[in-house]
């Protein structure tokens, strides 16, 4: 990649060609080209980010005549000291990591599944496969209203009937998202419909790029289907698998959208659902108290830096085989 | 082979593939159950929106398609006809514009910045791109705060809602894996030819490497079109309320109308399912290079 770069960087610009505008001017071409992105991510990306841990620094409000008082690291202090704020916080904390707990294996296992399930030339495949990919389009807030209609109490809602169907009646009237034991689970179900398939796509693109003669030298040997499944495929897609979970413990982080959505319609319940994003809104945007809001957004960084940085260290483990 | 004369491979080959015939039964039945799982949802919204609200939500017959009519479409409309509530059709129209800004602007300024660190040189090129890099597990959500904090002043604007989203790390990183792939030769004879490089790039190498922009295309389409964070803190306006936000506040009305917050989610859906359905391979494409790897 070096040499032929370097060759379009090459000084030796011929001299009976004078440059046709400023930018071909070569020696300034590539930072002119990079610049109008790097100027949008230094303004929309590193600024705030950076903001964000000054404020956490500060009591500060949005619009408030009061000027913004350092306090040091009391905002962080409070989060968990403080009874008001820290009971709500850790209940965030430990809905996401729940969330995550549930949702990465689930997911992962759910999308290996899936993906093994339609990696097979069968007649009507392409039909089936647009079926399960269907969700992928749909924004989250949409998902949501769907699925609040589907979770509706009484015995008219649809999941409620549904179940009434098989259970021959006895169970009628749930109220999947208002009862705390439940809602979160609720929540868990709709947002894997949403996003299993794209995890599905990644793993598929993975099982068809395991070398056929793998599979070949393993029939040979008169390997079963399953102990080929084990000893050829899940080796072969075992970095996709570990990365698909780290993305997946992401998501559950930036859970954010449905619950925000379904909160503010009355018709979950709060305490049970609450994650780490909506407290940061509720707090700093809702309730103006920007400073205490921007210390919750820089331990969510923390939170999803670890993670990546778990990821970079897993996919670079066994980068040197390939 | 039903004759008793049938030799004993045959036989072993007859239960064989009578066993995979079962196996194939298995596995068509599955995909059913799954595809249910997928799809009744999605038939649930375009269903309802065409049944009367009393019947929506009336348990399993909910699905059954009796006493279709437009009614629901017509109450959206009558529904949203003043300023106060906003307008569907502007909902519609600042959401296509938005994304469509979006979309277009981030197609530019990261593939250039892309080319500029996969095929230039200069000085400082190799730090700045490590810098945009691990800029890439920044996710939007670490920043919305702080960021709605700077831009309060320009809240209820259209273009504070697309500009922080044209310049995206990961989108850079994606191109770069692309354009990392094209020969030097065709650049080198592009250079012989005279042209500078900007012609280079928009001239020879975008045409040759139109996947990485489908892949961008398609990714930045479906994150923008489904923007819901963004929007709660910086619009209140009606007039200048995308879709997501705007069924987020429908859906609210008392009492509910559930047939007509069914058919707003149907208009909101049915563009973007159509296109899917006709574009399904490059969407597919798409989403597995996603997964490349730094």
């Amino acid at each position: 990649m070096t040499t032929q770069t370097q060759q379009l960087q090459a000084p030796a610009a011929p001299v009976r060609r004078p440059p046709k505008s400023g930018l071909t001017g070569h020696r300034f071409a590539g930072p002119l080209f990079a610049s109008p992105a790097l100027l949008g991510l230094a303004i929309f990306l590193v600024a705030p980010f950076v903001l964000a841990v000054v404020l956490s620094f500060y009591r500060v409000q949005l619009n408030s005549p009061r000027p913004a008082r350092f306090v040091g690291f009391e905002q962080y202090t409070r989060l968990f000291t403080d009874p008001d704020l820290a009971a709500a916080f850790g209940q965030a904390l430990l809905n996401n990591f729940t969330f995550a707990l549930i949702v990465v294996p689930v997911q992962t296992l759910l999308a290996l599944a899936l993906a093994v399930l339609v990696n097979r030339q069968l007649r009507g495949m392409v039909v089936f496969r647009t079926f399960i990919f269907m969700p992928l389009v749909f924004p989250l807030a949409l998902t949501a209203v769907i699925w609040r209609l589907i979770y509706s109490r009484g015995d008219q809602g649809l999941l409620n009937a549904l179940l009434g169907l098989f259970s021959g009646g006895t169970i009628t009237s749930h109220d999947w998202l208002g009862d705390p034991a439940t809602a979160l689970g609720a929540i868990i179900v709709m947002s894997i419909w949403q996003s299993v398939s794209f995890q599905m796509i990644i793993v598929l693109a993975a099982l068809q790029s395991v070398p056929a003669e793998l599979y070949e030298a393993a029939s040979l040997d008169r390997a079963s289907k399953w102990a080929q499944f084990i000893n050829v495929t899940v080796p072969g897609i075992r970095n996709t698998l570990i990365f698909v979970a780290l993305i997946t413990t992401i998501f559950s982080f930036r859970l954010f959208d449905q619950v925000y959505l379904l909160s503010r319609s009355g018709s979950v319940d709060r305490n049970s659902t609450e994650t780490v994003m909506t407290q940061i809104i509720n707090t700093g945007f809702d309730n103006n108290n920007v400073g205490q809001a921007a210390a919750m957004t820089v331990i969510f960084m923390l939170i999803i830096t670890v993670i990546a940085i778990i990821q970079r260290a897993a996919a670079r483990q066994r980068g040197g085989i390939q | 082979m039903t004759t008793s004369t049938a030799l004993k491979p045959r036989q072993r080959r007859g239960s064989m593939k009578r066993a995979r015939r079962w196996q194939t039964a298995l596995h068509y039945l599955l995909l059913a159950v799954v595809s249910l799982f997928f799809f009744l949802p999605v038939y649930y919204l375009i269903i309802g929106s065409f049944r009367p609200s009393s019947e929506v939500l009336s348990g399993l017959s909910g699905f059954v398609p009796t006493n279709l009519s437009f009614d629901n479409y017509r109450g959206v409309f009558d529904h949203l006809s003043s300023d106060a509530t906003g307008h569907f059709g502007q909902f519609a129209a600042v959401s296509i514009i938005v994304t469509t800004a979006v979309v277009a602007g981030s197609l530019i300024v990261n593939s250039m910045a892309a080319y500029s660190f996969a095929r230039m040189q200069w000085r400082g090129k190799k730090i700045i791109f490590l810098l945009v890099v691990v800029l890439t597990i920044i996710p939007f959500e670490a920043v919305a705060l702080p960021l709605y904090y700077m831009f309060s002043g320009q809240r209820d604007t259209i273009a504070i809602q697309a500009i922080p989203f044209i310049a995206n790390a990961f989108s850079i990183f994606l191109f770069y894996t692309f354009f990392l792939d094209v020969p030097g030769e065709i650049e080198e004879a592009a250079r012989l030819d005279g042209a500078g490089p900007l012609r280079t790039f928009f001239q020879v190498v975008v045409p040759i490497t139109k996947p990485a922009f489908a892949t961008v295309a398609i990714l930045t389409f479906l994150a923008q079109w489904g923007s819901y964070l963004w929007p709660v803190l910086m619009v209140s306006d009606p007039t200048v309320r995308p879709l997501p936000l705007a069924i987020s506040i429908f859906q609210n009305q008392q009492p509910p109308e559930w047939g007509q917050v069914l058919a707003f989610g149907t208009m909101f859906i049915v563009p973007v399912l159509a296109v899917f359905l006709i574009f399904q391979r490059w969407f597919v494409a798409s989403i597995s290079s996603s997964a490349v790897k730094g």
